[in-house]
């Protein structure tokens, strides 16, 4: 930062414009989680509590409620079916996203098909694709089911997602190591399981954060294909329109809560992963330069 | 036996993209047949007919239904954009540690792993009658009777769209932003060039890209919503899906697949509009 211009500091110093942006980045995250927050304290109202503030007493009354209520359906068999559901839109995406990102690696004929295919994918209203997978059923005389119709009509929406993580990751994936790796002999499968997927770990997480709690709160595509059995989302959406207790926050409460662990897990092994990998690399350094020092010795 | 790289490619993108045709592509062609079905009210017949587009166009509702959608979504795409800017360009600009901005952007994406439904359903108990905001600004003195607008209006509407969707504007510009080599900024900097100018003249060109997603993303979801504008506006406004869901519901098809075939060229053709000024492919597929 010399010569030039000595009385002004770097660009993005503390000045005003920071603290009236810090300020603006506070009321954002106050509007963003205010909301939500309140919904939570009030799933804990006490048996005669209403739908918002004051809090009358405390209690965990609107959760037993939530599981004894028989009257919107069955709640705890859909949220058993949501888990599963994203559990297999999870694995699914990380391999078929992975697998196509691996390919996208090389220009080959029809790339920009695959690409704005699944682009389009990303983008369609997911009520058209709900409509579309339901048609389609109809039209086939195949019944529709959380485990076939509402699978492939949510993988539509967590596939390009992952397939742009991959991209982000394999962008700065270098190729380096797999030819090292080459260069001493491993096969491709070696080669792929040895070196490739344990560098784009964190990143493969990623796109199972992104199957698993995009499927799991996914309510557009599943409307319409999930056939008899609910899931969810569509338990929720139903407490909407005629739950008026806050049994309903509850629910909330409970599902944010599956959410969060989802969160937590994802970016916890993440997290791990790095510090392990810094960690190796450290000893690596000290190593090679106790054989530098050795060799010089 | 050595594949060849193409063929190993296909391999590779071929099960997603048997994925991609069969629940997305086969689909998408079932929509545009059934909307040429006969439809009577009652039955549906395979046909090759255009009386739902017909009837679709003669109705008073479609263009009001559409100008509603559009409102939306324009009105939600400025407001996201101005936010989704303004805090990517703090977190990238003047957040300097990388752990610093790494925590924050994470606290604006978290919520984005949550259930749409439960958070758009939050706004209730702040924005009702004797919601929390109201009972505050009672409570502070500033108004003597309960604003009735908060709740089961488009201002609900618009507020819990920015809600759910400024994360789509945030994480696009974030990454555009991040990419930028901060040596240009420093250039124009000692250059003697104002802060202003260095905003407009070299960052929002160079997150152009991060902002034609972000606006794609922000513009589809409005314009394909039919479970916000429902909830908030009481059912007392609509939109062009939210119509079509009804016909679903009354198992109408014929006349919601027209619908759906409109209103995917719509979409279409605005998602064709931002990707002509921006070409979106270099930037993501590099």
């Amino acid at each position: 930062m010399a010569g030039a211009a000595p009385h002004r500091k770097e660009f993005g110093r503390r000045g005003l414009s920071f603290y009236l942006l810090a300020a603006f980045f506070a009321l954002f995250v106050a509007f963003l989680y205010g909301p939500m927050s309140a919904i939570y304290t009030l799933s804990f109202q006490g048996p005669t509590g209403g739908l918002t503030f004051p809090m009358r007493g405390a209690s965990l009354h609107w959760f037993v409620a939530l599981f004894e209520q028989q009257r919107t359906g069955d709640f705890a068999g859909a949220f058993g079916r949501s888990l599963m559901l994203a559990g297999l839109v999870l694995t699914l995406t990380v391999t078929l996203s992975v697998l196509a990102g691996l390919a996208f690696r090389r220009r080959f004929p029809g790339s920009t098909f695959v690409f704005y295919l699944a682009i389009a994918s990303l983008i369609m209203p997911g009520i058209l694709v709900g409509l579309g997978v339901g048609l389609t059923f109809q039209l086939f005389g195949v019944r529709t089911a959380w485990y076939t119709s509402a699978l492939g009509a949510q993988l539509t929406w967590t596939m390009p997602f992952g397939l742009l993580i991959m991209f982000a990751v394999l962008s700065r994936f270098n190729r380096a190591f797999e030819e090292a790796g080459r260069d001493l002999g491993a096969s491709s499968m070696q080669i792929f399981w040895m070196i490739v997927l344990p560098i784009l770990l964190p990143g493969i997480i990623g796109v199972a954060l992104f199957g698993f709690t995009l499927s799991y709160d996914e309510f557009p595509r599943t409307l319409l294909t999930a056939g008899a059995q609910n899931t969810l989302p569509m338990e929720i959406w139903g407490m909407t329109t005629n739950v008026t207790s806050p049994a309903l926050y509850a629910l909330g409460t409970v599902t944010t809560l599956v959410s969060f662990s989802a969160i937590a897990v994802s970016l916890g092994s993440i997290a791990f992963i790095q510090r392990r990998r810094a960690r190796r690399s450290a000893t690596a350094e000290s190593a090679a330069d106790e054989t530098t020092k050795q060799d010089s010795n | 036996m050595k594949l060849s790289p193409t063929l190993t490619s296909y391999l590779q993108v071929g099960p997603m993209m048997l994925v991609l045709l069969l629940f997305f592509g086969v689909p998408l062609l079932v929509v545009i047949a059934f909307s040429f079905f006969d439809f009577d009210g009652i039955n549906t017949v395979p046909a090759f007919v255009w009386d739902n587009y017909a009837e679709l166009f003669a109705s008073k509702v479609t263009l009001s239904l559409y100008l509603k959608t559009i409102y939306y979504a324009l009105v939600v795409w400025a407001i996201t954009l101005v936010i989704g800017f303004t805090v990517s360009y703090f977190l990238v600009f003047h957040v300097r540690s990388v752990i610093w901005q790494m925590a924050l952007f994470l606290l604006c994406t978290v919520p984005f792993w949550t259930s749409n439904i439960i958070r758009m359903i939050s706004w209730i108990p702040f924005l009702g009658r004797n919601g929390i905001f109201n009972q505050a600004l009672l409570g502070a003195g500033i108004i003597s009777e309960p604003l009735e607008f908060l709740l089961f209006s488009d201002f609900a509407v618009i507020v819990a769209y920015v809600h759910l969707f400024t994360l789509f504007m945030i994480v696009p510009i974030f990454n555009s932003m991040a990419r930028i080599d901060r040596s240009i900024i420093e250039a124009a900097w000692d250059g003697g060039s104002s802060g202003w100018r260095i905003v407009s003249d070299i960052i929002v060109p160079l997150s152009k890209t991060g902002i034609a997603l972000g606006s794609i993303f922000v513009i589809t979801l409005v314009m394909g919503d039919f479970f916000v504008v429902k909830v908030m506006s009481g059912s007392h406004s609509a939109s062009v899906a939210m119509a079509m869901s009804n016909q679903i519901a009354m198992v109408q098809y014929p006349p919601a697949a027209a619908s759906a075939v409109i209103l995917l060229i719509i979409v279409t053709l605005m998602v064709a509009a931002i990707l002509r000024l921006v070409d979106v492919r270099k930037e993501l597929a590099r």
